[in-house]
């Protein structure tokens, strides 16, 4: 039987792959239009972006929210040792999830170019070192690198280090490679061959790239943190296997202009790879020794938080679907 | 290092800190805490002018109606964007900042903000399609696509504050060996606190939003811009915030009277009251000086008759408890004075607005009316900010009343001043770009709000 922590930490991890599908995906819209080109060429890719992430932008912050408060309110101390002792990279995090928003909010306001550049610059910059930070935060994590308690690991240390950095850089490729599959289809519904064109050598070129950065990162694990490595060629390995084919399949599909179905295959590599990681480290929430019932909150406060989250989906899912069917329809 | 002195006693004067970095953490709180709050007003007041007005639109089909919906939802869109950040943050910093705190009761509290991430969805989704979604839903759909924004705004406001009114009055835990042993979720969300915390700050944020929308067409006024468009804009929010504000004072009185039965400390503070017993004084302005305040106007017995009806009423001053226990005094009393002195300001202007409506249906014909109404938005801001200071400084040196003291929250680890300093710049930067960019939507200009398409190449924006 599945009781209340352990479901509390599904909806947790559920949570974390809407983001990382949904936030990720802006956040490398914000690369590519970094990348964009000139104030006149790069226009339509712009226009593209932004009426990709337009209506829903917002939505995307509420996954984050929503991972931070589970988080506290399911395991109080887990949130408690995170916060405090990876205070670094995630106050970076907040002041980049403050500049991107209000970036993108203030260039749609601002017609002069000059106002349009510099916000756009703040806007693309800020998506590449927040999911950096956020990156760097999971390897910590993952490499068994936060104690309990408060402030009590490395303050720098625990995140500067081979594991930290391969997640960072991992989590900006895989934001990237996400938008990239996402814009070709968006481009194609729009009527826009050249661009999705454009998009589709992106991903292709991404997607290998973040290929070879997780093959070359299993020999990094394997040094720098050997339980996760373990867990991960263990019990994990079926998960793995899936994102490993997924991967493949998409970028397969990508090269065969099979756009929808790229962006389905795309999604399952990622959210197979998240799964993984937690598959491999289950039960333990802060390894190397911090088990997820033992940090768990009362069984009245999951049982309140589950029946509300419930209850709040049962609201939330068809004006969601409402949202996104007016988007399409546009 | 003289200037150096002085800014550490200016440091002390804000409260018995333990340490430079739990000094830098407070004020990073105040101030994501003080920014957002502007914001969040707006969001939980707009949508329901906008309601309003296109009630007005879509009944009588009045096109100044249309043009004023126009540039509020704008203007909503973009505060509400530039809000949705600022207040992810803030969830940011109660973990960055209060590890303590969250660690052993963000359990307790966990429910509140969870109702409210959904309450937030739903306003953010349901803004999308009204934003976005010009041409596609029928004029009437359209407008009732913001009664869930207005209704989530509110909801939000109310769970958010059920968090903050739990740190002024904890129940529903046990605490057994530094542990939580036991939680009963919905007694800690409907603590004593709640009811007169949540009423009075969505009261408040109806009254920023009507105030402060008003003044903009105020400052017009002023400047010679009197068509009926103007009026319009000026008469809408302004009514709302002239009936709200009575009983914003009315809630007010009761929430200082409950503080003199649940939180007696801050009550004094407020007051400027030192010692116990009938015949309080209420005193107006003030230093606090060692044992008494200094300076200050005092009205014998006028306290005492607050609190209960009559002279004989006991009050509890601030020397039942030992000095470390006390808030700082001077910022409290005179951050309460300013709150008060305020409401009652925007209580008269609210009053003449409604005398002149009553005997000429027309607004006040003195100069005067359109300026000190110019000046309405930004004093009820100010008197939010106020408020927020009587409330978080009076509860002090408690970041949970009576259970843990802010001390023992702030996180440990060093260099808290640094991320002080980096997130004081960036909001410096956000300031001046939101106010600039605000002026361009009010100005001339139409731009685009955040959620909304762009339109094709070529075509005037409608």
């Amino acid at each position: 039987m599945t009781e209340p922590a352990q479901l509390t930490l599904g909806v947790l991890w559920a949570g974390l792959t809407l983001y990382a599908l949904f936030g990720g995906a802006d956040f490398g819209a914000g690369l590519w239009d970094l990348l964009s080109g000139g104030s006149t060429a790069g226009l339509p890719r712009r226009r593209l972006i932004e009426h990709a992430i337009g209506s829903v932008w917002e939505a995307n912050h509420v996954w984050l929210i929503f991972v931070i408060v589970v988080l506290w309110t399911g395991f109080p101390g887990v949130f408690a040792a995170v916060m405090s002792t990876l205070y670094i990279p995630l106050t970076l995090v907040a002041l980049g999830v403050i500049a991107r928003g209000a970036a993108f909010a203030f260039r749609k306001v601002g017609e002069r170019l000059w106002e349009r550049r510099l916000f756009g610059a703040v806007f693309a910059l800020s998506s590449l070192f927040t999911p950096f930070f956020l990156g760097t935060v999971a390897g910590a994590i993952a490499s068994g690198r936060v104690p309990p308690g408060l402030a009590a690991g490395d303050l720098v240390g625990s995140w500067l280090n081979p594991t930290g950095l391969l997640g960072g850089v991992l989590a900006v490729g895989v934001c990237a490679y996400l938008a990239a599959a996402y814009l070709c289809d968006d481009a194609r519904r729009a009527g826009e061959a050249g661009l999705a064109a454009e998009f589709r050598t992106r991903a292709l070129v991404t997607g290998v790239a973040m290929g070879v950065v997780a093959l070359g990162g299993i020999g990094v694990l394997r040094a720098d943190a050997p339980a996760l490595f373990a867990g991960l060629t263990g019990r994990a390995l079926p998960l793995v296997v899936v994102s490993a084919l997924a991967g493949t399949a998409a970028l397969a599909l990508l090269w065969l202009r099979r756009f929808a179905s790229a962006r389905a295959a795309s999604a399952l590599a990622v959210t197979a790879v998240l799964w993984g990681w937690a598959v491999a480290q289950y039960p333990l929430m802060l390894p190397p020794s911090l088990g997820y019932q033992e940090a768990a909150a009362t069984p009245a406060v999951l049982t309140a938080t589950l029946v509300s989250v419930a209850v709040g989906a049962v609201l939330l899912v068809p004006s969601l679907v409402w949202l996104y069917y007016l988007q399409q329809r546009r | 290092m003289v200037p150096h002195c002085i800014v550490w006693s200016a440091i002390d004067a804000l409260g018995p800190a333990a340490g430079g970095d739990l000094v830098a953490a407070r004020l990073q709180m105040a101030l994501s805490l003080g920014w957002h709050i502007v914001l969040a007003c707006m969001g939980v007041g707009m949508p329901a002018l906008l309601l309003i007005a296109e009630w007005r639109a879509v009944r009588r089909g009045d096109p100044d109606c249309r043009r004023l919906i126009e540039r509020w939802a704008r203007t909503t869109g973009v505060l509400f964007a530039v809000g949705a950040v600022s207040g992810t943050i803030l969830s940011f910093e109660l973990g960055l900042l209060w590890p303590g705190m969250m660690g052993l009761y963000g359990e307790v509290i966990g429910l509140p903000f969870a109702l409210e991430g959904f309450a937030f969805f739903i306003e953010a989704i349901f803004i999308g399609i009204y934003l976005y979604t010009g041409g596609l839903l029928s004029p009437a759909l359209r407008a009732w696509t913001l009664v869930p924004v207005a209704v989530a705004g509110v909801a939000s406001a109310f769970f958010v504050v059920t968090a903050n009114a739990w740190m002024n009055q904890p129940r529903g835990f046990t605490l057994d060996g530094g542990r939580i042993t036991q939680v009963d979720p919905w007694a800690a969300m409907f603590n004593p606190a709640t009811p007169p915390q949540t009423v009075h700050m969505i009261l408040a944020a109806f009254m920023v939003a009507g105030f402060a929308t008003a003044s903009v067409y105020a400052v017009a006024m002023l400047r010679g811009r009197r068509d009926r468009y103007h009026r319009l804009g000026f008469a809408i929010p302004f009514t709302v915030a002239a009936i709200v504000t009575p009983f914003q004072i009315l809630v007010g009185d009761l929430a200082a009277r409950f503080l003199a039965h649940y939180q007696p400390v801050k009550l004094a503070a407020m007051e400027g009251l030192y010692r116990t017993g009938p015949d309080a004084p209420l005193t107006i302005g003030g230093f606090a000086t060692g044992e008494g305040l200094r300076y200050g106007l005092e009205i014998p017995g006028a306290l005492s008759i607050l609190v209960g009806e009559s002279t004989d009423t006991v009050v509890r001053g601030l020397s039942e408890v030992p000095p470390a226990d006390r808030p700082p005094v001077t910022v409290v009393h005179l951050a309460f004075d300013l709150m008060v002195g305020i409401g009652f300001f925007l209580l008269a202007l609210s009053a003449w607005f409604a005398l002149a409506w009553w005997r000429r249906r027309d607004l006040p014909r003195s100069r005067w009316f359109p300026r000190l109404a110019a000046l309405s938005g930004l004093a009820a801001a100010v008197a939010v900010e106020a408020g927020w200071v009587v409330t978080e400084v009076g509860r002090q040196p408690w970041i949970v009343y009576g259970v843990m003291r802010t001390a023992d929250a702030v996180n440990p680890a060093p260099g808290l001043w640094a991320g002080f300093l980096i997130v004081s710049a960036v909001y410096v930067v956000l300031t001046v770009v939101t106010v600039y960019v605000l002026r361009r939507l009010a100005g001339g200009e139409r731009p685009l709000a955040p959620q909304e398409p762009e339109p094709e190449p070529g075509q005037v924006p409608s």
